[in-house]
């Protein structure tokens, strides 16, 4: 190995050992995979229309402008005033609860917190996971249990779509509780599976969304300066070529 | 029409000499007129790319200034303000995040450059001591800066690291508090530490790099091969008295680092616009929950910056020892030219035992990183454990090893030479 191509892998193995932090660091354990996309401007309406309907009554997205979801989404201010704002609130306005904070602490011992961030603290896998993880827990107080988020406040209130989940107990262990093992679907609801996944998906990618909603113009923009300094970096380098020649 | 503007431009370069005659000199001595070895490889485009990084942090930071409100009530809100409604806010917020740890990147890979080519050694101590200063400038500079956002690892993880001053017998109590400026951290600190990040540690960080590039200027660049190019033969294209194997700063370095800039920022710019958080490490998934001093983190830990220090920390059992070892780690780094004994500067003339042991001291390092990012089970404790023993055994014997180790015959010239 020449010295030069030995600094040069030397070079290498110091950026290739920094990686593997990035993927460690990144990966989640056990979580089914959402496929959301915020490519997808369909399923971001439906998200949308979801999350406004049967999320927005309790969780508020206080970073979030309406005018910009329809900016975002491809609507019209009258499509989303139409549809989408059941608060009375204007276009312009960011998206809040119409419940009153001491109401919802009485009814669910906590206020539902914003879900503005949800997707960049949690991420949209675990949204989709926890969507579709509620079951019947007499136990509990509003009779609803999380398999993800095992003590979780809120009902399933995708319930009437989705069906009525029970848990399955494996072995109890001497003196220990039986462990949660799989859900089964007690009731159906009025979608089958595949359309309550899907349900879940396109509120997940809301979510993704509006945690983020730069990242729907991110990806474009960066093609066009990579480009740029692709063409910069190699006029750099002619450049550099022609003042080198004469060192030998 | 070229005429005129040659005789205009040239009127106005007679104007200023008459009045600043020490301006072009200066210039001449720091950029056409420095002879750098004309041998640099890969390993010496990091210097000027801190430098750029830096001019992009200021830059984005000032920018970011604009519309960030540094108040524990309106700090979160400020950046998301920033993220969602500032035109090209997110955009500016990402090149700064992302800038704080590509500073990191080339500031660690620009000393690994000094290590493995001895640039420390003399006559360049000061240049090393002066760099080491920016180092711990920049970590300071880093860690208050972190908190700003106000999320929830910037709030504990602020409380831990402030909590390390605590270990500190007698005053310990009371200079936490100093620093904190209350009992717990809230908003004097994230006033305070706002003051530090914008106006402070810049200016700081700005006269310390005058003066490590002044150190070096003195003294010239040192090389791939460890070749004194000064003691060398004199003279070359462009002066009788200069390095045969210099060649001007300007034009020749600062077009070869151009090309480096342009590579550079195109990594940036892949980060920036497809991987902004990398996933969870330059911008951190608990940091997009506000600031809440009852909700503590599962895991607190800080940015992978300071994760090998912190790996470093945690392995120590008691709390005041533990402190000690990390700020031992970091400024045993200043003895680097008072450590290494070897003849020769260049790993390129070492033997085998120092290319090992510098082996295993990044694949110590990096390994104490990511052991800093997990959560610390007993086999990962114990492994940092034996990391930490080999980092400071690393130095502590280097006097040794560097001795005893077997060099090759360093050439009289730069290996390139024609």
């Amino acid at each position: 190995m020449t010295k030069r191509s030995l600094s040069t892998f030397l070079a290498t193995t110091f950026l290739a050992l920094l990686l593997p932090l990035t993927a460690m660091a990144s990966s989640e354990g056990g979580l089914e995979p959402s496929y959301a996309d915020i490519g997808n401007r369909a399923s971001l309406q439906r998200g949308a229309a979801l999350y406004m309907n049967y999320c927005a009554g309790c969780h508020s997205l206080q970073y979030q402008r309406y005018s910009r979801i329809a900016e975002d989404l491809g609507l019209s201010e009258e499509q989303v005033t139409a549809n989408l704002i059941f608060t009375g609130a204007k276009a312009g306005e960011t998206v809040k609860v119409a419940m009153d904070a001491g109401d919802a602490e009485a009814w669910f011992a906590k206020t539902p917190p914003d879900l503005s961030l949800e997707a960049r603290s949690r991420g949209e896998d675990w949204i989709f996971n926890y969507l579709k993880s509620f079951y019947i827990d007499e136990t509990r107080p509003l009779g609803w249990n999380n398999k993800l988020f095992p003590g979780a406040s809120m009902p399933n209130v995708l319930w009437e779509l989705q069906g009525i989940q029970r848990p399955v107990y494996g072995e109890a262990e001497h003196g220990a509780q039986p462990h949660l093992e799989s859900l089964e679907l007690a009731k159906p609801g009025t979608l089958d599976h595949e359309q309550f996944d899907r349900v879940a998906r396109d509120i997940s990618a809301f979510l993704l969304y509006v945690g983020e909603p730069a990242a729907m113009q991110r990806e474009s923009k960066g093609v066009w300066v990579i480009l740029f300094l692709a063409f910069f970096t190699f006029v750099a380098w002619l450049l550099k070529k022609e003042f080198w020649q004469d060192v030998h | 029409m070229s005429n005129m503007i040659s005789r205009v431009s040239n009127g106005v370069m007679d104007w200023v000499n008459a009045r600043a005659p020490g301006m072009m000199p200066a210039y001449r001595k720091h950029m056409t007129e420095y002879y750098a070895p004309k041998n640099f490889n890969l390993w010496y485009y990091f210097g000027s790319l801190a430098l750029l990084v830096l001019v992009n942090q200021i830059l984005t930071g000032i920018w970011l200034t604009m519309n960030y409100t540094p108040t524990a009530e309106g700090a979160f809100a400020s950046v998301e303000y920033i993220m969602r409604d500032v035109e090209w806010g997110w955009l500016i917020r990402y090149m700064h995040s992302t800038g704080a740890s590509a500073f990191f990147i080339v500031v660690y890979l620009h000393m690994f450059r000094g290590v493995i080519y001895g640039s420390y050694q003399k006559p360049r101590e000061l240049v090393w001591v002066i760099g080491m200063v920016i180092y711990l400038a920049l970590m300071a500079e880093a860690f208050m800066g972190y908190i700003l956002p106000w999320g929830n690892m910037s709030y504990h993880g602020a409380a831990v690291i402030i909590n390390l001053f605590g270990t500190i017998p007698w005053i310990g109590d009371d200079l936490t508090q100093w620093i904190r400026g209350d009992f717990v951290v809230g908003e004097a600190t994230l006033n305070r530490f706002f003051a530090l990040h914008v106006i402070a540690m810049p200016i700081v960080l700005l006269l310390l790099v005058v003066l490590h590039l002044g150190a070096l200027h003195e003294v010239g660049s040192n090389n791939p091969d460890g070749v004194d190019i000064k003691k060398g033969p004199k003279g070359n294209r462009w002066s009788d008295k200069a390095p045969a194997d210099g060649i001007p700063f300007h034009p020749y370095y600062t077009v070869k680092d151009l090309f480096g800039a342009g590579f550079f920022l195109m990594i940036m710019a892949f980060i920036i616009f497809f991987a902004p958080t990398l996933g969870g490490v330059f911008l951190e998934h608990d940091n997009f929950t506000p600031a809440n001093p009852l909700a503590t983190p599962e895991h607190i830990k800080p940015v992978w910056y300071f994760t090998p220090f912190y790996a470093m920390l945690r392995a120590i059992p008691s709390p005041i020892g533990g402190a000690i070892v990390m700020g031992a780690a970091t400024m045993i780094l200043f003895l680097f030219p008072w450590l290494d004994k070897s003849p020769v500067r260049s790993i390129r003339y070492r033997g085998l035992l120092s290319k090992v042991l510098i082996g295993l001291f990044v694949i110590a390092f990096v390994t104490l990183a990511w052991l800093g990012m997990q959560a610390g089970s007993t086999v990962q404790t114990w492994t940092a454990r034996i990391l930490t023993f080999y980092y400071f055994a690393f130095f502590i014997t280097m006097p040794i090893w560097t001795r005893i180790d077997a060099t090759k015959p360093v050439p009289e010239r730069v290996t390139t030479h024609d």
